[in-house]
């Protein structure tokens, strides 16, 4: 219990530094970047957006530093990031609550397949080796070294086309209107798959490879050989003793490459105008659209944070010796 | 003319490295070079490395075309004229490419080393000291590591306008040490407590003497392998950045071929020589760095290596599958267990 106040309370603790980060970055940009929107809008900012990114830049001299970060923290709990102008008059949160669940149940889904399938083959690639399933390691490295838009470029043109079963933009048909029913679902599972499965391809091998590793690490204890000398099955030798000891630190690792998953992910939306968070992050760089920007960035952040905490409870539920100090 | 190393350990016993004299390191080094290279994935590794190095030293030199210029050829095909075909606006991909090379290879390398530095500040120290200093340190190096670098990165490099390729080598570098200064902290936690760290300390050596010269040395391994991994992310993030269109426009790298390429529908008109080109050469040098942290693995932890042949026929004529590591079990039938 101990253990998982002290997560909780550092997740705390990143999430004030992440909302801090987010309202120093604008302040640091030197001159006057509101007079140069202005001009590149050429009046067609209202005044309220005026104001509210004389505020973003903490421009407006009114206030000190300090008040301004009191009323962005009290703003924050608002639920209040500020006005977009990519799709002014909309106020950030409802874009983004728009855009995050394409982004959530895509990364998240993809997210559980490619890590259950690359820990699957990890196992199998540490146990046998000296096998066929040593092949697997360089064909799996030269695909997590290809960008993720890369490859969703390459899976554009060789599979999508107009006469293809996958559409080769869009979540959904254009003709229908985002509901759950019958003919919605299925034309968003369908426009899914050729992301999904990018993200895939790229993420699986860096699973496969940290699993090997650790299986034979492990492979090699004591415990290991005892288990054979009873005459255990290979297989339950190798899932029941190896395998389970081993998934420990890939479960961490979970937790921490999440982040840099979803840094591919925000690319491979914009290969495939996949209507999320990402897509919505090229818009809003096209625009200069600030507000929207650090919107996008807190929210992915935030999320992180929060599939971070959950992949710790698993690990409790793992792990025994975590349990046992409370 | 040299001693043996080995005769000197044995005459000074308990003195370690710091009683050796010099002329003993220069061939125990070369020895451990070469084995370094044996290794077949390092060499093929180095060896594309290396080619890319080269590249990015001599590609403006030797690009047949100026990258920028414009041609009467509009997205043709790849010719005798144009290896790569042509653009939009009938520029030379392969000029482009390799024009492109040393901007990527220039911020890849300059990122990873500004990454290394901190990470090496800050996780020997951190693992060190230990106590308070090792609280704060690690909280701040888990900090950044969780906050997901590349939507901190696109929102700092779009907010600096047109950012030079030095100062986004500073933004990837600033963004991605955390990982290695976590490794390095645990590596240097475990060193620490070691006989030769406990003997040093106790003859009164410096802090700093002890991080540079007993520490330091035993973890070039691991540093050498952060380095790596972090040129691999470095050089993936100025692409992703270049292929968003945030970066200045005034010069070229890989990134900004695939950015012209998406922009101008270079799928839609079957362009492939626009944009495939580019992506290997990413993925290749992506390869090569990888396969060169695999032999830094294994050079360190031999139980990682590939074994070789693994089935040996016994004198009674079953099968076993030898396994480094393993310890090998007959099963009760003979042949191989499943």
């Amino acid at each position: 219990m101990r253990y998982f106040l002290q997560r909780i309370a550092f997740y705390l603790f990143t999430a004030w530094a992440a909302i801090t980060l987010n309202f120093f970055i604008p302040r640091l940009v030197p001159g006057d970047p509101v007079q140069s929107l202005i001009a590149k809008y050429r009046g067609q900012l209202s005044s309220d957006a005026i104001q509210s990114l004389y505020v973003l830049f903490g421009l407006d001299k009114q206030e000190s530093l300090w008040q301004q970060y009191l009323d962005y923290w009290k703003q924050i709990f608002q639920g209040d990031l500020g006005l977009s102008f990519t799709f002014f008059p909309a106020p950030v949160s409802q874009v983004i609550s728009q855009a995050l669940p394409w982004t959530v149940m895509l990364v998240g889904i993809t997210t559980i397949i490619s890590f259950m399938l690359g820990t699957g083959l990890g196992v199998l690639a540490g146990w046998r080796r000296g096998s066929w399933a040593d092949g697997l390691l360089p064909v799996t490295t030269f695909f997590s070294s290809v960008p993720y838009f890369w490859l969703g470029i390459i899976a554009i043109y060789l599979l999508a086309g107009p006469d293809s079963f996958f559409p080769s933009s869009g979540g959904f048909d254009s003709g229908l209107v985002p509901a759950w029913d019958q003919y919605f679902i299925p034309s968003a599972i369908q426009h899914s798959l050729l992301p999904a499965l990018t993200i895939l391809i790229s993420s699986v091998s860096g699973w496969i490879l940290s699993m090997r590793n650790m299986m034979v690490t492990v492979a090699s204890e004591d415990y290991i050989t005892v288990a054979h000398a009873k005459g255990l099955s290979e297989r339950r030798v190798a899932v029941s003793y190896a395998a389970r000891n081993a998934l420990l630190p890939n479960v961490s690792g979970f937790a921490l490459s999440l982040g840099f998953i979803v840094g591919g992910t925000l690319l491979v939306e914009i290969v495939f105008s996949y209507p999320g968070l990402g897509f919505t992050l090229l818009q809003a760089l096209g625009a200069k659209d600030y507000p929207l920007m650090q919107g996008i960035f807190l929210v992915i952040t935030i999320s992180v944070l929060v599939a971070n905490l959950l992949a710790d409870v698993a690990y409790l539920l793992l792990d025994p010796r975590t349990r046992k100090e409370g | 003319m040299t001693i043996p190393t080995s005769s000197i350990e044995q005459v000074i016993p308990g003195q370690g490295s710091m009683a050796q004299p010099e002329e003993a390191h220069p061939s125990k080094r070369k020895r451990q070079r070469f084995t370094f290279i044996r290794n077949k994935k390092a060499a093929v590794g180095l060896t594309i490395f290396g080619l890319y190095v080269l590249f990015a030293i001599i590609g403006p030199w030797i690009a047949p075309y100026d990258p920028s210029a414009r041609g009467n050829d509009l997205v043709q095909p790849p010719s005798a004229d144009h290896w790569l075909g042509t653009t939009h606006l009938g520029q030379d991909v392969f000029s482009q490419i390799l024009v492109g090379t040393r901007s990527v290879m220039y911020v890849g390398l300059l990122a990873g080393t500004i990454a290394t530095v901190l990470s090496i500040l800050i996780g020997v120290t951190a693992g060190y000291l230990g106590g308070k200093t090792d609280d704060v340190l690690s909280a701040f190096a888990n900090v950044i590591l969780v906050i997901p670098a590349v939507p901190l990165m696109i929102i700092i490099t779009s907010i600096l306008n047109n950012a030079s390729d030095t100062l986004i080598a500073l933004v990837i570098g600033l963004t991605s040490w955390s990982w290695n200064a976590r490794v390095l902290r645990a590596q240097t936690l475990s060193l620490g407590r070691r006989d030769y760290v406990e003997a040093s300390r106790a003859t009164g050596e410096k802090t700093w003497r002890i991080i540079g010269f007993e520490l330091l040395p035993n973890l070039t391994a691991v540093i050498a392998s952060g380095f790596v991994g972090t040129v691999i992310f470095a050089v993936l993030s100025e692409i992703t950045l270049a292929f968003i269109g945030i970066v200045s426009n005034n010069g070229w790298n890989w990134g900004t071929i695939l950015f012209w390429a998406q922009g101008q529908q270079a799928l839609a008109q079957n362009a492939w020589w626009w944009f495939v080109p580019a992506g290997l050469a990413i993925a290749f040098l992506g390869t090569a760095l990888s396969l060169i942290n695999f032999g830094i693995d294994e050079f360190v932890s031999p139980r990682l290596r590939s074994a070789g042949k693994t089935k040996v026929k016994t004198a009674s004529g079953r099968t076993v599958r030898m396994r480094i590591g393993f310890t090998p079990v007959l099963s009760s039938k003979g042949g191989e267990p499943s």
